[in-house]
């Protein structure tokens, strides 16, 4: 991909506050290489020979969302046993072998993708491919093994049911997906993560863990040909096809409503939300800027701007598009003390509305194209970044030219789109808040604050 | 330990909170980074990484809040956020909009020793980052009203990550009973009642007083070379005028006599916790010679799930949910070397104390075993390849070496002195500091359960 370039805007920009620059750097590009194996299985693959590692990221299509009702938490409890013993390696066998190896092997489950990621020193490339292959295509499920990640994941859930953030994200997604898989907890519950036999952990890494729902990225100090025969021995041994699986559309309920949940701690923890757009939006450029300039820009946003620089009534407050397969959300959260709360909540609301009326300023949309179009490239410094980044855009469809075409899709988006876009994406009155505390304390609650 | 740890997800939360405990250790042979240092005694660090055409750029103060006056804790991260209220170059909050109208990451960070600004930008716009540093380095302009608006963030922010934390309160608790007589005790965002206190003047002061080029370590990591920085570094750094820095005399720790127990108790707890926390030896302080077996110490007996308090404990013992140790030996004065972990729900947390003193007792009257410290030493020194991935671990550990009386030398020989350890010395490392007298014991309880649980 193109490094940022000092565009005409930018050079705009920078002539206004009278900089010297330094010469622009040449340009230089992540090349990606489709791979396709032998076998006819597909990689992308960033070769970067300057460090002796490599990063693999691996993503199937199917997760939680896709757990049977009463056993949720089944794909996370996978993702915690996959490297717990496979093949003929008992599960401390297997965490020796990478122990010793100083392979890093994990797995992740969401509500829609079961992710996994090694990260191996070159020269122990082709066992750390094979530990790989044992965990996906052999995984053991030992009782030992069984048991004791089932009683971490109690002993997680456990700690989760009083974490404030926990409680209050909780709370916000059951109401929004009330009988839609999205509202169930991803590790489920205690309950149901008991209720999971050996016999459903098998059935999942048989039924979902398949070839035709799998993308993978390679990065770091590999060739071509040296993985194309690797992504035959690795996933080879896959099904080709998962089982057929059907998660229906949901558009979130949200009424607008606040949720308290009483708790004796000093600051309120918020969550909140409203419906947003899917990764295949037409509009999700768009979108993406206007979240920019309400709450997703660190520093430099109007939640930010207004809560914390101006009043100081939050450390942490932002907003986010969380486009999930099949729904789409703009959340946001805040921690804020009890006492004024309710205000924080106001503001909030107050901005949610003035971006939909206004939509962003013609300085605002400049920024933000400035911002996202300059930082993004800086997230490419590390093997395991390049390989989660080259997942997603597998994952989202979006083409191996898109790291070419991102910054041309965001300069593309003009202010008469955000403004629409913002009256489209933002309704305050269905802007529903989840708030964690004493949310109308006006003295201190037990055990600080003030 | 960089990546060595395979992150389940229902650990995660708690590799978080041990975060502290388990930093990474100083990586060496691998960053080769070229040094200078300008006229006015800026030390100048700069680490060749030429993947993308970016740099991070980063300015340390070798001032930390251990070093605040008594009755001023938290005025070294107040006066990290108020950083970033402006000059009269570049007023209100100019400088962020600069950093991020040039596609530039930035944020700071406030530790015990030290304190850290950073962007990450593309290599062509460095220089609009070092004129904007160098700037606020000399002319922070600070307001009374300024002040009064960032205590609120301040507040909020212990409250977000402390107040509202349980285990994270009890972790203030216990570093406040570890150390009886050094500043190491006080949180490094400080108490809350003394942050209500702090004013623009105690600010202006501690700045004043702190920050000034011969004072601050430059590191720069990506594309470019020392060759290409250094006249950056002098029109931007250079010309600021050294000043005299009052020398960073810390009260120490006395001789310590008996152990300690903190017990909090809290109805926003369910998971019992428990660790045990000892004074240990820095690279910089203490009978520092251990410092590199108790590194090989901490991950053998913690580092990961074949280490033999995971194994003893969460697998075999099938006690725990969670066991490990964590060390960090990048510190000015003495550090601490911790032994945690969380008990199954079914298990209570007496039961995991006696397993976890049984191990210490084993580990004390047998010593360590060859096949285990070669496992270790092999798995640590893997972490410094793993380390030159990306731009941030090297600039973090360079700079903290720097501001902790270590060298960059130090930092390049770590695994060679790491491959050096023997056996013998990590025994006696070990010998030397778990002590009991030298420690404290924490143990956080759900409110039902009694002040001390089912003991």
């Amino acid at each position: 991909m193109n490094i940022p370039r000092r565009g005409p805007f930018a050079r705009a920009v920078l002539a206004a506050v009278a900089l010297a620059l330094v010469a622009v750097a040449p340009a230089r590009a992540v090349t990606i290489d489709r791979v396709v194996s032998p076998g006819g299985i597909e990689a992308w693959l960033v070769e970067d020979r300057t460090i002796p590692i490599i990063a693999v990221e691996i993503a199937f299509r199917g997760a939680a969302a896709l757990d049977p009702a009463g056993k949720e938490g089944l794909a996370g409890m996978v993702s915690g046993l996959l490297d717990e013993g496979a093949g003929e390696l008992d599960s401390q066998a297997f965490q020796e072998r990478l122990n010793d190896l100083a392979i890093s092997l994990g797995f992740d489950a969401g509500l829609d993708i079961f992710i996994g990621s090694l990260k191996t020193l070159s020269e122990n490339r082709d066992q750390a491919f094979e530990l790989l292959r044992l965990a996906l295509t052999a995984p053991r499920f030992d009782p030992d093994a069984v048991e004791r990640i089932r009683s971490q994941i109690s002993a997680y859930l456990e700690r989760q049911a009083e974490d404030p953030g926990h409680i209050a994200a909780r709370t916000w997604w059951e109401a929004a997906f009330p009988g839609h898989p999205y509202g169930r907890p991803v590790n489920g519950t205690t309950n149901s993560v008991a209720a999971i036999t050996t016999e459903d952990l098998h059935a999942f890494a048989a039924r979902r863990l398949a070839r035709d729902r799998l993308v993978i990225a390679v990065v770091g100090d590999i060739s071509a040909d040296e993985l194309a025969p690797l992504l035959d021995a690795t996933f080879g041994g896959l099904p080709e096809v998962a089982a057929p699986a059907e998660v229906a559309e949901a558009a979130p309920e949200t009424t607008g409503a606040v949720t308290v949940v009483p708790r004796d701690i000093p600051q309120s923890v918020v969550v909140f939300g409203q419906a947003g757009l899917k990764r295949d939006d037409p509009d999700w450029y768009g979108a993406y800027v206007v979240n920019y300039v309400l709450g997703g820009g660190g520093f430099s946003s109007r939640f930010y701007a207004e809560l914390r620089e101006k009043r100081g009534l939050a450390y942490s407050v932002y907003s986010y598009l969380d486009p999930l397969d099949h729904a789409g959300l703009i959340l946001g959260g805040i921690g804020t003390r009890n006492d004024r709360a309710l205000e924080s909540l106001e503001l909030i609301r107050a901005e949610w509305r003035r971006m939909r009326e206004d939509g962003p300023t013609a300085q605002e949309l400049a920024d933000a194209k400035a911002f996202l179009t300059g930082s993004f490239p800086l997230r490419l410094d590390r093997t395991d970044r390049i390989a989660g980044i080259l997942v997603s855009i597998q994952l989202d469809d979006l083409g191996i030219d898109y790291l070419d075409r991102r910054a041309a899709l965001i300069e593309a988006v003009s202010l008469e789109d955000v403004r629409r876009i913002a009256k489209r994406l933002l309704d305050p009155d269905a802007l529903t808040f989840v708030v964690v505390g004493r949310p109308d304390a006006a003295g201190a609650p037990p055990g600080g604050g003030s | 330990m960089f990546g060595l740890r395979v992150l389940r997800q229902c650990q995660l939360a708690v590799w978080a909170v041990l975060a502290l405990v388990v930093t990474a250790p100083a990586v060496a042979g691998v960053f080769n980074p070229e040094v200078f240092t300008l006229a006015n005694g800026m030390q100048v660090v700069v680490i060749p990484n030429h993947r993308i055409p970016a740099v991070t750029h980063m300015v340390w103060y070798k001032i930390g809040a251990a070093d605040e006056a008594a009755g001023k804790s938290g005025i070294a991260h107040f006066l990290e956020h108020l950083m970033f209220k402006g000059t009269e170059n570049a007023p209100g909050g100019t400088f962020s909009e600069l950093v991020a109208r040039n596609g530039g990451r930035e944020n700071a960070f406030t530790t015990q020793d030290a304190t850290g600004y950073y962007q990450s930008v593309a290599v062509d716009r460095l220089e609009v980052m070092m004129r904007l540093e160098a700037d606020r380095m000399i002319n922070l302009a600070i307001t009374e009203e300024e002040v009064e608006t960032e205590r609120g963030v301040v507040l909020e922010e212990r409250r977000a990550r402390i107040d509202n934390d349980p285990e994270e309160l009890l972790e203030e608790q216990v570093r406040a009973a570890l150390y009886l007589n050094h500043p190491y005790g006080r949180p490094i965002i400080g108490w809350e009642h003394e942050i209500e206190n702090l004013s623009a003047a105690d600010a202006r002061d501690f700045y004043r007083r702190y920050y000034a080029p011969n004072n601050a370590i430059l590191v720069v990591a990506g594309d470019i070379t020392a060759a290409q920085l250094r006249p950056l570094a002098e029109k931007y750094y250079g010309v600021i005028p050294a000043r005299e820095i009052p020398p960073r005399i810390r009260p120490q720790e006395p001789v310590q006599h008996a152990h300690r127990r903190v017990v909090l108790t809290s109805a926003q707890v369910r998971q019992p916790a428990w660790s045990r926390r000892f004074l240990a030896p820095s690279y910089n302080a203490g009978v520092s010679e251990h410092a590199y077996a108790l590194e090989v110490l901490a991950e053998l007996l913690g580092g990961g799930t074949t280490s033999r308090l995971y194994r003893a404990l969460v697998v075999e013992g099938r006690l725990a949910a969670v066991a490990g140790a964590g060390y960090s030996p990048d510190k000015l004065d003495l550090s601490s070397f911790v032994l945690y972990g969380r008990p199954r729900p079914d298990t209570d947390v007496a039961a995991l104390e006696t397993a976890m003193e049984a191990e210490i007792a084993r580990l004390l009257d047998h010593g360590v075993g060859t096949e285990e410290v070669e496992r270790a030493k092999k798995r640590l020194q893997a972490g410094a390849v793993y380390a030159r991935d990306g731009l941030q671990a090297g600039a973090r550990v360079l700079g903290m070496a720097l501001a902790t009386g270590s060298t960059v030398a130090d930092v390049e020989a770590w695994p060679e002195r790491i491959a050096a350890v023997t056996v013998d010395q990590v025994n006696a490392a070990a010998r030397a500091v778990l002590r009991a007298d030298h420690a404290v014991t924490g143990v956080l309880l759900p409110e039902e359960s009694g002040p001390e649980g089912r003991r």
